[in-house]
This record gives C-alpha cells, structure tokens and sequence, in this order.
C-alpha cells in the first residue's frame, strides 16, 4: 500500500493559502484560515476535525461547490478557482464525484438509471465492462431495476457510491458517507470505498467525524479553527482518537 | 394559531399571489359586468329622459301584434291624423302635435356607402320644429318635398352638409333629396345615444316612413298650465277610447329604456358566464396551491398537532388563509371589474355613436358579487386540502414521512360518477327532455362533465403523460422532466384539466360553429340553383335591403332565365307567431329552391291564397282549402286560403305569401334575390350586367354563389372569433395554474435539483428539464381539452340535427393549432421556474437539510 502512495504521489486535488471568510464586520466568520494541502492521486484521504473546525468547508471550496476567498483550488490539471457555471459543471461532469451523508437519489430513476445518471447527463455512453466491475464490488446486481424507496439505507448509499463511481472522476468528495447508516452498512459502504482505491486507483476525500471511519482511509488530515493542525499516515481508530483528545485538549488550552 | 397563520401566508407571497390572481380574474369579469351594465342602464335612462322631454303625455295605438325579446320592435299601428284634433279639443291640453318617427332611415354618405350606426335606430321623422331639445344649427327647415335635415352626428358619419344631394332608403328604395339643415340638441350634443335621424317634411315622412298618408306613428301632448300629467293621461285615454295607448312621457321613457336594458342584461348574462369559466378554471389552480402547501407543510402542520393544536384548528388556519387571499383578491378584482367596466362601457358608447356615457358607479351588485364570489371559490376550493390536512398525524413531525402514493380507485370512481351524471344531463337537456329547463341542465351537465374529467384525469394522465413524455426520453433531462410531470397524477392533472376547461370550451364552440357553417354551406351548394345571388351583409338588427325593380330589371336580362326576390318577417298566423315569406316569383319554389308538392299546387300563388309547408300543415292541422287568419306588422287582418303544401325543407318558409303581402312586412322590400340563368349563359357574363342595376342600393351586391355563401356564413366567424378571445382568459389563467405548480414543485425539489446540478446537470439543462415538464402537462391538459370539447361540439351538434345541422365538421387544423398552443403555454409558464432552478445554489440545496 504504502508502495501505491509512493508510487503515484501526484496531487489530484490541491489547496493553495485557501482563506473563506463569512460576512463582514461584527458578523465576520473566518472559517478557513491559509489552508494548503495536497491529496494525493489513488490515495484515501480523510478530513478531520472538531464541529466548526471547517472540514465540510474546505471540501466544499475543493469540489467547486463554494467559492474561496483568497487562494486558490484546483482538481488534476485545472484551477477550479474563478470558473464560471459553465466552466464548473464541465468540471462536475469529468472530473469530480459525489457521495453525500443523505444518498441524494432520485426516487423517480431506478438504481441503474441513477448510477448512470452523471453519464447520461453528460451525454457519455458508459464503458460496459466497467459498468459491471463496478456493479459487481457494490453487489447490486439484482437491485438494478429497483427504485430507491425500494431499497435500504445502506443499498442507497451503495448506489450513490458506484454513481460516483461509474464516470471514474479525478476525485470523488464525499461527505459524512456513513452519518446515515448503521455501523455494519457503514463498514460496508467503507471497505467498499478503501477497495476502490486500492484495487482501482480511485482518490477519495472524505470528511467524517467519525474515528472508526476515518481509520479506513490511507492518510488523514485534521483541521481546527480554520487551519491544518495535524496529519497520519495509516492511522487506525486509536491513533485517529488519540489526536482527536489531543486536539480538544489544545483547543480547550488554547481557550 | 391566527399570528402563525399569518405568518405562514407572508412568507408564502409569491405562490398566493399566482393562485389569487386567478380569483382576481374572474371577480374582475364578474364586477365588471355589473359595472358595465350599471352604467349603460343609467345612461340609456338619461337618454330617454332627454328624448321625452317636454313630452306630457303621449298617445300611440295598440300594437298589431305582441313581440317578444330578441325580435325587434314593435311596429306600431299608425295614429290616424284626425286623432290629433281630438286630443286637443280634450280639457287640460295645451297643444298636440303628430309625430311620425321609425327606424329604418338609410343615408348614403358621400363615399356612397349606406351610413351605419352599429346598433342605435336610425330614424326618419317628421321635422315638428324646434324645441328645448331639438337645436337648429345651421339651414332652414324642410318646405319642399325633397328637402331634408340630418342631425349633426349623421352629418359628420356620412360626410355630408348642408347643401349636398343625398340619397335616403326608406321604405321604398333610394330617393333623392337635398340637405337644407342640420340640427343638433341641446347641450351642444350631435347625437342621443348614437341615433341618426333624418328629418322629412310631414307628407313625406308619414309615405317613406310610415307607408300610409294621414297618420302618424304617436302624437306627443303639452298639457296647459296646472294640469298634472297623470290626470291628463286618463283624460285623453277616457276620450280616445280603448284602441289607443296613453301614457305619461315618464313612462314612456321608461319602457323604452326597459326595453334596451333587456337587451343588456342578456350581454351582463354572457359575461357572467366567463366570469364562471374563468373562475371554475382558478378553483382548480386554487385547490392545487392549497394542496401543495399542505404537503410540503406537512411537518409544520404535524409539528403544531403534537404540541396540541386540535383538527378544527388546523382546518381553521388553512381556510384563514383562504379567506385572507379571497378577501385580498375580491378588493383587487373589484378594483379592476370597476376599470374594466369603464373601459368596456366607454368603447360600447364609442362604437354605438357616440352614448353620452353616465357617470360610472360601482353598484352594489358588483360589490356583493365580488365578495361573495372570491371568497366562497376561495373557501371552498381550500376545503379538501384542509381536511387533508387535518388528518396528518402528530406522528409526522418526527419522521421522514414519505408521502404514500394514494390509491386512485376512489377519485377514479367519483370522477367516473360525476362524468356520467354530466352526461346524463347533456343527454336530458339537449334531447329536449328537460323543458324549459333545458338551458340550466345543458349547463349543469357542461360542469358536471368538466368536474368528473377533471377527477378522471389522474388515472389518465399516468399513460397519457408516459406516452407524450416519450417523445423527450431521448434527452436526459427530457426524461427527469418527463419523469417529474408523471410524478404527483393529481397535481399534473388539476393542472392540466385547468387548461382543460378552456381548450375544450373553444373546441367545443368551434366544433359547433364550424358544422353549422358546412352545414348552411352544403345545404346551399346542393340545393340553390341559383347562379348568382343579391344580398348583403347584415350589420346591424335590419337585413339590407334592395329595390323590387331590381328584380323585373334583372329578369329582362340576356342570359337571365329566372329571378326571385325573397321578402321575409315574422306575422301573427292564427293564434301563433311565425316567419313568414313571400317570392316575387313563386315558381322559382321548385325551381330553384327544388320544392315538391305534397298536396296542391305550389307552382302559383293567388293574391288571398297561401302555401304551407308539410310540417305546419301538420302541426296546424291544415290541408288545401283550409282558411288562415294572418296579421301582417303593416296591414289589416286577413284571411288566406291554403292552395298547396310542399315539403319541409330547411331552405323554405314555413309559410310563404303572395308577395303582395310583402307590403305588410315590417320591411317591405327583399332582402336576397336569386338569379338563374339559361343553358349556356356565362355567370361571369351575366354579373356585370347586374351590378349597374344596384347602383341605387348600395346595401347588396351581387356575388355567385359561393361569395354569397361566404358573404351569409361570416358572421359566424365574428362570433367564433370572439368567443376564442373571451375564452383566452380561461387559458391565461391556466398558464398562471402551471407556473405555479411548477414553482411549487421545484421549491419541492431543491435538494434534488441540487444533486442534479452536482452531478453535471448544466443550467440550460436544468431549465430543458423544467421546460419539458410544464410542456408535458399542458400538452397533456390541451389533449384532453381537445377530446372533451369535441365530444361536447359532437353531442350539440347532433342535438342539433332536425334544425338542419346536419354535417359533423371536427376543427383539425385548429385543434391541432391548440395543440401546439399547449405546447407554447408550457414553455412559457416554464419561464419563471425553470430559470429560478438554473439559479438554485449548488451547495445550499445539498449541504443542508
């Protein structure tokens, strides 16, 4: 594993001196402060950090989704900073993927139709044999033609996974993916997403607040107050919650 | 409960604002009307007032026969001129003075063409002098016999002064007189209520006017110093005896504008029906608004039942907040009813010739109406949903409820049952089982059906959309539209069958008008053997008219085999009212009109006999010999002989007299002439040859068959055409019933169009999405219009066939027109919400709750 990080230490995503400020005056929220990070191409990378320490933010501002203050983004070889609508859905479209806490599925569309639906959009036609890997790691096989109110938590969320999946974006950001599950359909939807990685060289960012969940990613970056305060590499749930403690304790010092 | 009710409907502006401009429409049509009938009714009464000015009493005889609504007025039985000395030898009567006043006047202005007054009389009368009212204002009166004066506004229409040389119909065909004076009335006016009036010397008027010397048609009285009128008023009728009518000028004043204000509450009644139109289409948009809101309120709602609001107040706080958008659009569509109602009357009296206008006022009917009518639509159409809403359980607030899919079964049924008792009153009251309820049942079964489509439409629309949906599937986001309209079956379909309504009102008119028209054309082509035709257009209530001598002249003719002239009116026939006919020549009967004998000879007709058709014959119990009093508007009662019946044949009179009788009919001259020529002869050739015999009766041309058909048919497409544009309000409305569903739907969906954007959807796809949507529906809603209105057209049109509507003609071009103006309606309600989703932000549709 450790070989594959080596070997392929490109960054997919990158943050350069990324400041978000909200509002203005009395009501000013710094929520990023000078950020810089680069997360790695075929690696899993877990965000982490205190409620507020701007975790959701800063992935928000990697994906295109919220616009930064100074500094810049950018995904692969192009700078997501200062692109227009057009210029950020073409970059949704080929270079970014999705997996969100809440499935976000189309209850109108069947399970297939949805993992296809970035494809179609697009107007790409999907490439069949990987359309089947895909289908085959998630095990959805005989779910196919069902629609999401036919299907359970941890189903959804496993579709919502090979959608991202499907159109194999440079980077697929996903948020809390295991908030809404329960810990054996979360365990799932993270070996699931950690073999992805390994076994197909996907990158995935994920933010989570969740210890155990962190601990199936390659590496994990923690975040307070705005700013990277700490960073491991193959952690596992102790060491994660370790410096989580660590973490409080400063802040708690820093009060 | 009330402050969070109010707060909920501050918040909810824009969709209350789309659903209340529904009602805002159809208080508008409903105040309007009032306004406008209101006003007209006052300043038809100022009218009058002024034109009996000065009259005390008057004295008319009895009228020759009764005549109902929508037949025209009365003609009067002449006053003898002797009567007029017997006035004024009665005690109290300062002075009497014979008047001869009728309508049918005609002055051909200097561009040649006969001046037309759009509605108002046209009166000849006899020139009595000046008086308060009547103003001189340039010239001299009329001494000579082929001396007239014009009052001002005719002057003006026709372009004519004192002076020029002018033609005038009357009675009798174009006569020729000089203009020797103009007059006006007081108040600087040119006209009273649009009435052109053409004054003759006595002599003259009572002969073009009257038809007979030495009468007149009333005789106005002045009563001396100190005598009340009311007294004066028996006096004369006490020595006049019982054939005289003697009432004071109030009264008579009165009556006539009676009469006219019948006229107007007819109009009030048609656009009161649109008003419903355009109010049952916004009681759809209404119950989908409410529907809506209650469900994507659902939580609030179960939220307020857990912290203990009871049902009674839950159904409280949504019809608070019907009542509020109903009081709000009842103010807002008054407000424009009352403007409205101005601006209509303000062109009536502009179109009529100029009606001094009465102030306008806002009569309480309007008020009453408008409030009554926004409120209780309001009301009523939020009921159902707030029922639903009051059966959502406190349960709600903690879960994710997904809204189950309702069966359809018990709407499908309802609708089922609703749709047949719609039929059945279709059935009942075009079959001519219902009465005189007939009319009422008609309409009651139009809203029943609409109401039951309308509850049929979800279980429809699930094919229907699938279907239509289809075509867009190839395109992602055509698909996800596609998909979206198929989503909620009974908000596409409230949507849709809100355009419904309209579209199938249109085609259903249009069906109706369209067969009609085949049917007269057909009917004509079939049967008129007649190469060429004299008529003219109507214009106003008298048909024109053409000189008798046309017809020998034309009969003289090269080419020319036969000629018939054909006069027409309505007659007292026994103890029944009918239209009756008469031809200057009777053989062009079987002729050119093909009749056939069933008993008798139909071929010539003696001055005392008559012919009768077989179905009058029957009705009456008449056969050859039988004796039939008929009183004709013009002349004494007399007795006609039956000498032959034909065959019943919607393109003969019931009746037809000997054309001597035709100088008994209120209009003694022949409204159409028909002109077959002999083997050979060229209808090309013959035309020009018929066309300087007109010169003197500029109200007709003469046109082959074909044009004259065309020429009889095209009022029918005035008329269409404006009841499409009425009804376009119907579909307006609609339009605003999409945008709003459609906003609704994406607010609904922001999370998903959040998603939706996230993985790649662009903005133009966003709103392609949208935009096939909306389509989709109102595609949907102008299919099912089109379906209903044809059914509605087909089953009038059959009801119609013993009155000779005998050709079924379905629109297809403008049904298929509608069809694409589903299509354009979608688009354009899809404006608005497609463009507010293209704007939805990305990561606050996805990031938060």
């Amino acid at each position: 594993m450790t070989a594959t990080v080596g070997r392929q230490a490109q960054a997919a995503a990158r943050a350069s001196e990324v400041w978000k400020v909200y509002g203005s005056g009395e009501a000013q929220v710094i929520a990023l402060r000078g950020v810089s990070c680069e997360f790695e191409q075929s690696r899993f990378t877990a965000i982490m950090g205190p409620s507020g320490s701007g975790k959701s933010t800063l992935m928000h501002c990697l994906a295109g989704l919220d616009s930064v203050t100074r500094g810049t983004v950018s995904i692969g070889e192009t700078t997501v900073t200062g692109l227009g609508d057009a210029g950020l859905t073409k970059l949704r479209r080929e270079q970014v993927g999705f997996i969100f806490q809440q499935f976000n599925l189309l209850p109108t569309l069947t399970a297939k139709e949805n993992i296809l639906l970035p494809l179609s959009i697009a107007g790409r036609k999907p490439d069949q044999a990987w359309f089947d890997t895909v289908i085959e790691t998630v095990g959805l096989r005989d779910r196919l033609d069902h629609r999401p109110a036919q299907l359970s938590g941890g189903q959804q969320q496993r579709v919502a996974c090979a959608r991202a999946l499907v159109s194999r974006p440079q980077v697929i950001f996903a948020d809390e993916p295991t908030g809404n599950l329960d810990s054996r359909a979360g365990a799932e939807v993270l070996k699931f997403l950690r073999n992805s990685v390994r076994e197909h060289g996907q990158t995935i960012v994920m933010v989570t607040h969740d210890p155990t969940a962190a601990a199936y990613a390659d590496r994990v970056v923690f975040l307070a107050d705005g700013q990277i305060v700490s960073e491991l590499i193959e952690p596992t749930a102790e060491t994660v919650l370790d410096t989580m403690k660590k973490l409080d304790t400063q802040v708690e010092v820093g009060d | 409960m009330f402050r969070a009710t109010l707060k909920s409907l501050l918040a909810r502006k824009l969709r209350l604002i789309l659903s209340g401009l529904a009602v805002v429409l159809g208080v508008m049509f409903v105040s309007g009307a009032f306004v406008l009938t209101d006003t007209l009714g006052r300043s038809f009464d100022a009218v009058f007032a002024d034109a009996y000015e000065g009259v005390d009493v008057n004295v008319s005889a009895k009228s020759r026969m009764e005549v109902g609504d929508f037949e025209g007025e009365a003609v009067a039985a002449p006053v003898p001129a002797e009567t007029v000395e017997r006035i004024r030898n009665v005690a109290g009567v300062a002075d009497a003075t014979g008047i001869v006043a009728a309508d049918g006047a005609r002055l051909i202005g200097s561009n040649g063409k006969v001046v037309t007054s759009f509605g108002p009389p046209q009166i000849g009368a006899n020139w009595v002098g000046t008086s308060d009212l009547v103003q001189l204002r340039e010239g001299r009166e009329p001494q000579a016999d082929d001396e007239i004066l014009v009052n001002a506004g005719l002057a003006k229409a026709g372009r004519v002064a004192v002076g020029d040389r002018v033609g005038v119909l009357t009675l009798e065909p174009k006569q020729e007189f000089t203009i020797v004076g103009v007059f006006g009335y007081s108040g600087g006016r040119d006209a009273i209520g649009g009435v052109n009036e053409v004054m003759f010397t006595t002599p003259v008027a009572q002969r073009l006017m009257l038809g007979q010397g030495d009468a007149f048609t009333n005789v106005t009285v002045t009563a001396a110093d100190g005598v009340a009128n009311d007294r004066l008023r028996d006096d004369i009728a006490a020595a006049l005896g019982a054939d005289f009518e003697v009432k004071t000028g109030a009264e008579v004043s009165a009556e006539a504008s009676a009469t006219l204000k019948e006229g107007l509450s007819f109009f009030n009644r048609i656009l009161l029906g649109f008003a419903a139109v355009a109010l049952l289409v916004g009681t759809f948009l209404i119950l989908n608004t409410f529907s809506i809101i209650v469900a994507q309120r659902t939580r609030e709602l179960a939220l307020m039942r857990a912290v203990g609001a009871g049902r009674r107040q839950i159904i409280g706080s949504v019809v608070l907040e019907a009542v509020a958008v109903g009081l709000l659009a009842s103010v807002l569509g008054l407000g424009a009813g009352v403007g409205i109602g101005a601006l209509l009357a303000y062109l009536f009296g502009n179109l009529s010739g100029g009606l001094d206008l009465a102030g306008i006022a806002v009569p309480p009917a309007a008020v009453v109406g408008a409030f009554g009518v926004g409120l209780i639509i309001t009301v009523v159409a939020a009921l159902l949903p707030a029922l639903r809403a009051s059966r959502i359980p406190p349960i709600a607030a903690m879960q994710d409820v997904a809204t189950p899919d309702r069966p359809l079964t018990k709407v499908t049924v309802t609708g089922a049952a609703v749709t047949s008792t719609g039929a059945t009153l279709l059935f009942l009251g075009l079959g001519g089982h219902a009465g005189d309820n007939a009319l009422i049942t008609i309409l009651g079964g139009v809203l029943f059906a609409f109401i039951g489509v309308a509850l049929l439409t979800p279980m429809i629309s699930r094919p229907v959309v699938g279907l239509l949906g289809g075509i867009f599937s190839w395109w992602m986001p055509g698909k996800l539209g596609r998909l979206n309209s198929g989503r909620n079956p009974r908000r596409t379909a409230i949507t849709a069958a809100a355009l419904m309504v309209g579209i199938a009102l249109v085609t259903g008119v249009t069906v109706i008008l369209d067969s009609t028209k085949s049917s007269i054309s057909s009917l004509a082509e079939d049967k008129i053997k007649a190469e060429l035709v004299i008529g003219g257009a109507q214009t106003g209530p008298r048909p024109p008219t053409f000189d008798p001598a046309v017809l020998e002249k034309t009969a003289a003719l090269p080419g020319v085999a036969l000629v018939g002239g054909a006069y027409g009116d309505l007659a007292q026939v026994g103890d029944e009212r009918t239209w009756v006919g008469a031809n200057s020549d009777v053989s062009t009967l079987t002729q050119i009109f093909g009749a056939r004998a069933t008993a008798g000879d139909i071929s010539r007709l003696g001055p005392d006999q008559m012919l009768v058709s077989s179905d009058v014959a029957a009705s009456r119990g008449l056969s050859v010999g039988s004796t039939v009093p008929v009183q004709l508007a013009r002349a004494e009662p007399k007795t006609y002989t039956v000498s032959g019946i034909y065959e019943a044949d919607e393109l003969l009179d019931p009746i037809t007299l000997p054309v001597s009788a035709a100088q008994g009919f209120t209009i003694p001259q022949p409204i159409a002439g028909f002109i077959q020529l002999t083997p050979g002869a060229q209808a090309a050739d013959v035309l020009p040859q018929v066309e300087p015999l007109l010169a003197d009766s500029p109200e007709v041309s003469v046109a082959d068959r074909e044009a004259f058909i065309e020429q009889q048919t095209e009022p029918l497409d005035g008329l269409l055409r404006m009841i499409q544009i009425l009804l376009l309000l119907a579909i307006v409305i609609a339009v605003l019933g999409i945008i709003n569903t459609l906003a609704l739907s994406v607010l609904e969906r922001t999370r998903e169009l959040g998603l939706l954007r996230a993985v790649g959807l662009g903005r133009a796809q966003t709103m392609g999405m949208i935009t096939v949507e909306a389509v989709v529906i109102s595609v949907f809603g102008a299919l099912l219009g089109i379906a209903v209105g044809a059914g509605l057209g087909a089953a009038v049109v059959e009801a119609l066939r013993d009155e000779g509507i005998t050709d079924l003609v379905l629109p297809w071009v403008d049904m298929g027109t509608m069809v694409g103006l589903g299509a354009l309606v979608g688009v354009l309600a899809a404006v608005i919400p497609a463009v507010r989703a293209a704007r939805i932000d990305v990561l606050g549709a996805i990031a938060h709750d």
